[in-house]
């Protein structure tokens, strides 16, 4: 009679400890979804880290804010709006797909677009692996202008750039591959 | 055709380097704020001393929210003795400067206004909440309200003794009603 009390207590309190925590502190709201808004919010006193990957206290009060407000009821797009009102569009690591913000989704495919159709053109191989590779004189336009704009971004202070120390050996193997276009 | 092509590629990334080149001769902390001409968020939070701080309390005034840190060297440090002087010579004209403290501790944020002998009233931000409302990503930034409680200027840096005075001596002479 006593060791079946005992059971029964023993039980009832070991059933309570199991379940209190989740009783008393509900969770309607994931980990998982406070993270997925939050990855999509940029950390405003960091450099391109989202509010989900940023260690910093602000970013950590950001992350609280947007489980208070899941919490409350909120939709993560109702959060999201939460933010982009007080810091404008700047706050979404991704811009949204609408207006001049179009071209920077689809400007890259523009560029490539024709890259592609050329690169379709050239001779045609049976061998899955091949893959075309950029013609020197390509190589050469890309080098022109990693050099123009170079000279632009440095030219404009008037100081000459002073020469970079580079070891001969590596500096002949660069010129090597760009000459045999690898 | 092939030689079309050979020029075509280049020329299509003069767009983005004319981009890129604008980018870079902005201030990236320019960032113009959505809140520039709305009514500015409330809040009541409770100052170092311990009273309560409310926007609220200060509607009808030119109201001046000085977002700051004890750990913001040089300049919190270069504007909190301009933000004291501008506002015991403002106080009396229905001009208040309300400082908040953010991601600080309390030690910390009691010895800069020690040192700093800083007379207005000053709170701390403990959840970040008050930051998140103004839209805040750094410190200093001020804003300027108006008599109306719209916020009127955002400045980020430093406040000057003529942002400050020509800010302030402006949204003064409007009318007290819209």
């Amino acid at each position: 009679m006593s060791r079946g009390w005992i059971r029964l207590v023993a039980s009832v309190v070991l059933l309570g400890a199991a379940v209190s925590p989740v009783t008393a502190q509900p969770k309607p709201v994931s980990e998982e979804t406070v993270h997925e808004v939050a990855a999509q919010l940029r950390c405003v006193v960091c450099q391109n880290l989202s509010v989900a990957d940023s260690p910093s206290e602000m970013a950590s009060q950001m992350r609280a804010i947007v489980r208070e407000r899941l919490t409350a009821g909120e939709s993560p797009g109702d959060v999201q709006r939460f933010f982009v009102e007080r810091y404008g569009e700047w706050i979404l690591l991704a811009p949204p797909r609408r207006g001049f913000n179009l071209l920077v989704w689809f400007l890259p495919l523009v560029a490539v677009g024709p890259v592609h159709r050329r690169g379709r053109k050239s001779p045609v191989s049976f061998d899955p692996q091949f893959r075309p590779a950029p013609s020197p004189s390509g190589k050469a336009e890309v080098c022109k202008t990693a050099i123009l704009v170079w000279r632009w971004t440095h030219g404009r202070r008037g100081a000459r750039p002073t020469p970079v120390d580079v070891d001969p050996a590596m500096s002949e193997r660069i010129r090597r591959e760009v000459e045999s276009g690898s | 055709m092939k030689r079309l092509w050979r020029w075509l590629i280049p020329l299509a990334a003069l767009p983005v380097l004319a981009l890129l080149a604008y980018g870079f001769r902005v201030n990236p902390r320019d960032i113009p704020s959505p809140l520039v001409g709305r009514a500015a968020p409330s809040f009541t939070l409770q100052t170092l001393d311990g009273a309560p701080l409310s926007l609220e309390a200060h509607r009808g005034k030119v109201v001046v929210v000085n977002f700051w840190a004890s750990w913001c060297y040089p300049a919190c440090y270069e504007e909190a003795p301009i933000l004291e002087r501008n506002w015991r010579a403002y106080r009396d004209r229905d001009v208040v400067v309300l400082g908040v403290d953010i991601q600080d501790t309390r030690e910390a944020a009691e010895k800069f206004i020690r040192d700093f002998g800083l007379t207005f009233p000053n709170a701390r931000d403990l959840k970040g909440t008050v930051s998140v409302d103004y839209g805040v990503y750094g410190v200093p930034e001020t804003f300027f309200l108006d008599r109306q409680g719209r916020i009127r200027v955002k400045h980020v840096s430093a406040v000057t003794d003529e942002v400050f005075r020509a800010t302030v001596d402006r949204l003064l002479s409007e009318p007290r009603t819209p």
